[in-house]
């Protein structure tokens, strides 16, 4: 069973990290993640930019693009893309055309800062 | 290292002052109270979240214990007589954690943080004590550190805050939220004071490049904290993207010796991509709200510098086309010099040269002009000419750095090496 671990925390806090503070972080999970690499057990690992550089689709008709992360509590989370796109609005059109596969509720659209794809896991 | 280590508690305090000042604010009415409500209750913090490890909301707890304790010194202070010391109360806090951040309301966040900055931006308040205000205040460094960032003695710096707030404490602090006018107009004197953090150290000459360089990370951090507060305001896209992507080139800005290498110069493989892709997401985003200002035009320009995978790529007619709508909203000799040299770029270097003419009687002693000027004629081969607008340019630099830079030029003179073009006032 192929688990998604999603990361949550105080965006302030971690946007105060010292550039030696953030090292240090990323230098411990690195440690992690080498193992679970090792035992060929890692998929796709992403560390995304701020919310501030977020836009958000809501999956209306016809769908209408705010600013800003996804910010409501009735919905869930129920999965996520990674897509390599040229810019913002062409994120967009992708998740218009998936959106137009399953309208409702909405997509969050935000530009990844770190990414390792990892291993193929099947 | 782990997040009971005291350069952790320090991060935690840092990030979250801005909130809890401005809540204190909100109690107590009063700039300094708040500010020694919340030194309080950061004392208490290092002494007890080492042990009991960090709440869960760090700032619910600074505000409680801020208040808690300013309460008290003020019981204290009616009856003449100390009250003991009264701990227990304090860390009993820890286990009503839960409780008590549900207590604090949360729909105070956004207006507390924005009272903070607007009272530092009052507009009695000239631009230099703004600044030191909001570094003070909101960003939380000490005197001691904005005076050094600053170039000023910690005397002065003392001086100039403890005026600023004087101001502020007569102009009376607005506690009613600005109708949509008022707010508007007060949230550009925030961008402004956030761009002027921005290139107090971002203007930095190479040897004072390392010291001033928290002052582009504080605006960064205020400017993404704006853009929360106002996530649709393409204006605030726009800034925070511009001094992200002119952050983005510090580490390729200066040589081992400190002097200044220019945009064409620089090794671009040194650019932090990261902070490019941020910047680049933010412009992208402000351009959908068609809605133009001098925020967002300067971040377009920087992102085709940021685009360019080397100099060559760069697309110089867009960025002529981009200083011209800049000349519209926000006309100044200087801008149209910049637009000068893409113009030099795009249809060569006499176009340039007829179109920063004009500009001589406004930017007479204005080191950029003298540069940029001998750089076209340069590369128009009136070698004399240029000698004598380098000359100059070396007469009126404002550091040793900007007269090192054009003495390179005439260095090249000398050689008569190849012609380049290069860059001007902006692209640095």
């Amino acid at each position: 069973m192929l688990y998604a671990i999603l990361c949550y925390h105080d965006e302030d806090f971690v946007g105060s990290w010292s550039k030696e503070q953030d090292e240090a972080v990323m230098k411990k999970l690195a440690v992690v993640q080498e193992k679970l690499t090792s035992q060929g057990r890692l998929g796709p690992v992403a560390r995304l930019l701020p919310t501030t550089a977020a836009a958000t689709l809501r999956k209306e008709a016809p769908p209408l693009v705010l600013d800003g992360p996804y910010a409501e509590t009735k919905e869930q989370l129920l999965g996520f893309y990674i897509v390599d796109c040229k810019n913002l609005d062409d994120a967009l059109d992708v998740a218009r055309d998936l959106g137009a596969a399953n309208p409702g509720g909405a997509y969050e659209v935000r530009p990844v800062g770190v990414f390792r794809p990892g291993g193929n896991l099947t | 290292m782990s997040e009971t280590d005291a350069a952790w508690i320090e991060t935690a305090l840092s990030s979250a002052r801005p909130q809890a000042v401005g809540a204190l604010l909100r109690y107590f009415r009063d700039l300094d109270t708040a500010e020694e409500a919340f030194q309080n209750a950061c004392l208490r913090a290092l002494k007890t979240w080492p042990q009991n490890g960090p709440p869960r909301d760090p700032a619910a707890w600074l505000i409680m214990v801020g208040r808690n304790v300013a309460i008290d010194e003020v019981r204290r202070a009616r009856k003449q007589q100390p009250l003991p010391e009264d701990d227990q109360a304090i860390s009993d806090l820890d286990d009503a954690e839960g409780a008590l951040a549900e207590r604090l309301d949360g729909s105070h966040y956004r207006d507390d943080i924005l009272r903070l900055m607007f009272i530092c931006c009052h507009p009695q308040l000239p631009a230099t004590q703004q600044i030191a205000l909001a570094l003070r205040i909101v960003s939380g460094l000490t005197v001691k550190q904005i005076a050094r960032a600053f170039l000023v003695s910690d005397a002065a710096m003392e001086q100039r805050i403890t005026r600023a707030k004087a101001k502020v404490a007569e102009a009376g602090t607005p506690f009613e939220t600005p109708g949509a006018v008022e707010r508007s107009e007060r949230l550009a004197g925030v961008a402004a004071m956030i761009y002027l953090i921005f290139n107090e150290g971002y203007s930095a000459s190479g040897d004072t490049a390392e010291i001033r360089k928290p002052l582009c990370e504080e605006a960064i951090r205020l400017a993404r904290l704006l853009l929360r507060l106002f996530p649709s305001e393409p204006e605030i896209m726009g800034l925070t993207a511009l001094i992200l992507l002119q952050h983005a080139r510090s580490a390729a800005r200066f040589a081992a010796d400190g002097s200044l290498i220019l945009l064409d110069d620089q090794d671009r493989s040194l650019w932090n991509g990261t902070m490019i892709a941020e910047g680049l997401a933010l412009i992208d985003k402000a351009m959908r709200h068609r809605r133009s200002g001098p925020y967002q035009i300067q971040a377009a320009i920087a992102a085709l510098h940021a685009r360019a995978a080397t100099p060559e790529e760069t697309d110089w007619t867009q960025i002529d086309l981009l200083y011209g709508a800049l000349e519209v909203v926000q006309p100044s000799p200087v801008v149209t010099l910049n637009r000068a040299v893409a113009v030099s770029k795009v249809r060569g270097p006499q176009a340039a040269l007829e179109l920063i003419e004009p500009l001589a009687p406004k930017l007479g002693n204005y080191f950029h002009f003298y540069g940029v000027r001998g750089a076209f004629l340069m590369q128009l081969s009136r070698n004399d000419e240029a000698r004598v607008a380098f000359d100059r340019a070396i007469a009126l630099a404002n550091t040793s750095a900007e007269a090192a830079h054009i003495r390179m030029h005439l260095d090249r003179l000398i050689r008569d090496s190849q012609p380049k073009a290069k860059e001007g006032a902006k692209a640095r």
